[in-house]
C-alpha cells in the first residue's frame, strides 16, 4: 500500500507540469516550499515543543541570501546557493536559539515574534545590500548550463530539493536525533536521565529548523522572482504555525498536508484578503477543538512513519 | 561504588536532608526507607544531578558527581526510575526504551539524516534489544502501545526497561512497587534480584513496600526528617526501636 502510493504519487508529481496549466505548476512549487518550512518549524515546535512565531524571519534571511548571492555572483550553481542560504539561516538560528535556551512557552513565542520584526527592519534599513523597500528582482537560477527560467524548470528544482529534505526529515525523526527531540518534549527530566543533552538538542533543533526554512526561503525567491520585505510580515509566521497545527504537531506527513491546505486556501481566498485572518482563525480554533492531533491524526495508518 | 558524605539540602529554609552519609558497595541491593517526606527521593535527585546540595559530597567510582550535568551522570552509568513515573507518554513503549539507549547509540544528526546503511543496522539492533527488554519486564505485547495509556504498574516496569537500555552500572529505583499488586511485586523482586545476580548491577531502591525491602535488600538505611536514624541488614533495622517508633510504629497507628 505504502509503496504503491509512494510510486503513484512520485509519478504524478514528475508528470505534473505536463498535466496542468502553468499557474498550478507555480502553485504546487509554493506548496512544496511551504512544506519545507512546515517541516522545519515542526522539528522545532512539534518535536521539541519550542514555539516560534518568527519563522517568516528565517524565511526572509534565506530568500535574501539566495537573491543577493545570485545578483552578486551569478556563476554560483543554484544548489550551492541554496545550501549557503540554508547554512547562513542556520547560523542566524543558532544566534537566536542559544540565548532563547532559557525561555519557554509564551516567552519564547514573544522572543521569536520580536526576531521576525527585527529581520524585516534590518532588510528595510540595509538598503545598500537589500535595496530596502524597493525589493529585489531575483535573477534566473542556473544549474550548470541550464537556466531555470520557466515555471516547470523551477518546479523541478523545488521538487528535487523538497524530496531530499522530506527524506532527510523522515530519517532524522526515525532515528536517535528525532527520538531525543521528542523525549525533550515529553519529559525533560526523563530525557536528561536517559543521557540526552537538553541544551545541545534544543540548539540543534533551532539550527536545523532555520536551515530548512532558509533553504525554503531561497527556493521561494527563485519561484516568485521578486522579493520585498513586506512579503515576510508576522502574518506569514502565523500562517506557518497554522500549517503545522492543522497538519499535525510532530508529524512530517502532516507538515506537508498542512502546508498544502494553507497554501491552497490562501490562493482560493485571494479575492477575500480582508477575511483571511478571520477564516484562518476559525479553522485553527476548529482544529484545536475537534482535531487536536491535526490532519495527521486522521490519516490512514500506512501514511504514518513505520515504527 | 556510590558514596554519599554529609549531604545537606534545604528548600525554602526547611532542611530536607541533614548531614546524610552512606556508602553503596558494588553488586549490592541497598534500600532507602522512611516515612513520607523523609528525603528519600531528594537523595535520588541529588545523585542524578537535578538538585544541588548545600553541603556534602557524592562520589561514584571515585568521581565527584556534583560537578556533572544530569546527562553526563547518566552517561557515567547511573540510570533511574521516577516515583510518579516520567514515561514519554505520547510515544510508544518501544520508543521509550530506545530513548533509554540514547547514550549508547552513535548515529549523530547528519548520519541519521543521510540514512546511511550503518545507521539502519544500528537501529535494527537497538530495536531488537529494546524488544528483548520489554519482554523482560513483561511488556512484550505492548511494543506499539502509547506509554501514557498503560496502567501505572506497567509504566513503572517500562521505566525499568528504559533505565536498563542504558546498560547502567548503578540502577536507582524510586518506589518501584508503588501501585503494584502482591503478585506483581513478587515478579518485580525476582527481576531486581536477577539484575544483580546475573548482570552484576548495583541497585539503590527507595521503597515503602516492606515486603520488597525486607525480601531483597542486603542493607537498609532508614531516614526520618532528612536524617539517618538507623542502618544495617533488614533483620537489624526491623528490630531497631528507633525505626519501629519512626516508621513501622507510625504505620500501625
Amino acid at each position: 500500500m505504502r509503496r504503491a502510493a509512494l510510486g503513484a504519487g512520485s509519478a504524478l508529481l514528475l508528470l505534473w507540469p505536463f498535466l496542468v496549466p502553468r499557474y498550478f505548476v507555480f502553485l504546487t512549487s509554493l506548496v512544496v516550499v511551504n512544506a519545507i518550512v512546515a517541516i522545519g518549524l515542526n522539528l522545532l515546535s512539534g518535536y521539541t515543543n519550542q514555539l516560534s512565531f518568527g519563522h517568516a524571519g528565517f524565511f526572509a534571511v534565506g530568500a535574501y541570501v539566495a537573491a543577493v548571492l545570485t545578483l552578486r555572483a551569478p556563476g554560483v550553481p543554484v544548489v550551492a546557493t541554496l545550501v549557503l542560504a540554508g547554512l547562513a539561516t542556520a547560523l542566524v538560528g543558532l544566534a537566536l536559539g542559544i540565548p532563547c535556551l532559557r525561555l519557554e512557552g509564551l516567552y519564547l513565542a514573544m522572543a521569536t515574534l520580536a526576531f521576525g520584526f527585527v529581520v524585516v527592519e534590518a532588510i528595510q534599513n540595509l538598503d545598500w545590500l537589500t535595496r530596502g523597500n524597493d525589493g529585489v528582482a531575483v535573477p534566473t537560477a542556473h544549474l550548470g548550463p541550464l537556466a531555470l527560467a520557466s515555471d516547470a524548470a523551477k518546479y523541478y528544482l523545488v521538487l528535487g530539493v523538497g524530496a531530499l529534505m522530506v527524506a532527510a526529515a523522515v530519517n532524522i525523526t526515525r532515528t536517535r536525533t528525532g527520538r531525543a527531540l521528542l523525549a525533550i518534549r515529553e519529559s525533560e527530566i526523563a530525557a536528561q536521565a536517559s543521557g540526552v543533552h537538553l541544551a545541545a538538542y534544543r540548539t540543534l533543533a533551532f539550527a536545523v529548523s532555520a536551515f530548512y526554512t532558509g533553504v525554503a526561503g531561497g527556493l521561494f525567491a527563485f519561484v516568485v522572482g521578486f522579493i520585498s520585505p513586506d512579503a515576510f510580515d508576522v502574518f506569514l509566521s502565523v500562517d506557518f504555525v497554522a500549517m503545522i497545527i492543522i497538519g499535525g504537531l510532530g508529524s512530517i506527513p502532516g507538515s506537508v498536508v498542512g502546508a498544502a491546505v494553507i497554501t491552497l486556501l490562501y490562493d482560493w481566498l485571494a479575492a477575500f484578503q480582508n477575511y483571511r485572518p478571520l477564516l484562518f482563525g476559525l479553522i485553527l480554533i476548529g482544529c484545536m477543538l475537534f482535531m487536536p492531533g491535526g490532519i495527521a491524526s486522521r490519516m490512514p495508518k500506512w501514511t504514518q512513519q513505520a515504527q | 561504588m556510590l558514596s554519599v558524605e554529609d549531604l545537606s539540602i534545604s528548600f525554602g529554609g526547611l532542611a530536607a536532608l541533614g548531614a546524610l552519609s552512606f556508602e553503596v558497595a558494588e553488586r549490592e541491593i541497598f534500600a532507602l526507607i522512611g516515612p513520607n517526606g523523609a528525603g528519600k527521593s531528594t537523595v535520588f535527585n541529588i545523585v542524578t544531578g537535578l538538585y544541588r546540595p548545600s553541603a556534602g559530597r557524592v562520589r561514584f567510582r571515585g568521581e565527584d558527581l556534583l560537578a556533572l550535568a544530569p546527562h553526563r551522570i547518566a552517561r557515567r552509568g547511573i540510570a533511574r526510575t521516577f516515583q510518579n513515573t516520567e514515561v514519554f507518554r505520547q510515544l510508544t513503549t518501544l520508543d521509550n526504551v530506545l530513548i533509554g539507549r540514547h547514550a549508547l547509540l552513535r548515529a549523530g544528526f547528519l548520519r541519521g539524516a543521510l540514512g546511511l546503511p550503518a545507521v539502519w543496522r544500528e537501529e535494527a539492533a537497538a530495536r531488537a534489544g529494546a524488544r528483548a527488554l520489554l519482554a523482560r519486564v513483561g511488556l512484550a505485547d505492548a511494543a506499539g502501545v502509547q506509554a501514557g495509556s498503560l496502567p501505572l504498574g506497567a509504566q513503572k516496569r517500562l521505566e525499568i526497561a528504559r533505565a536498563l537500555a542504558a546498560e547502567p552500572k548503578l540502577l536507582l529505583l524510586d518506589e518501584p512497587a508503588g501501585g503494584l499488586n502482591p503478585t506483581e511485586t513478587q515478579t518485580l523482586m525476582e527481576l531486581i534480584r536477577g539484575l544483580r545476580d546475573a548482570e552484576g548491577l548495583t541497585v539503590l531502591v527507595v521503597e515503602h513496600d516492606m515486603e520488597l525491602v525486607m525480601g531483597i535488600s542486603d542493607r537498609v538505611v532508614v531516614l526520618n526528617y532528612g536524617r539517618k536514624i538507623s542502618s544495617g541488614s533488614p533483620r537489624e533495622i526491623a528490630a531497631d526501636p528507633a525505626v519501629i517508633e519512626a516508621y513501622l510504629g507510625s504505620e500501625e497507628a
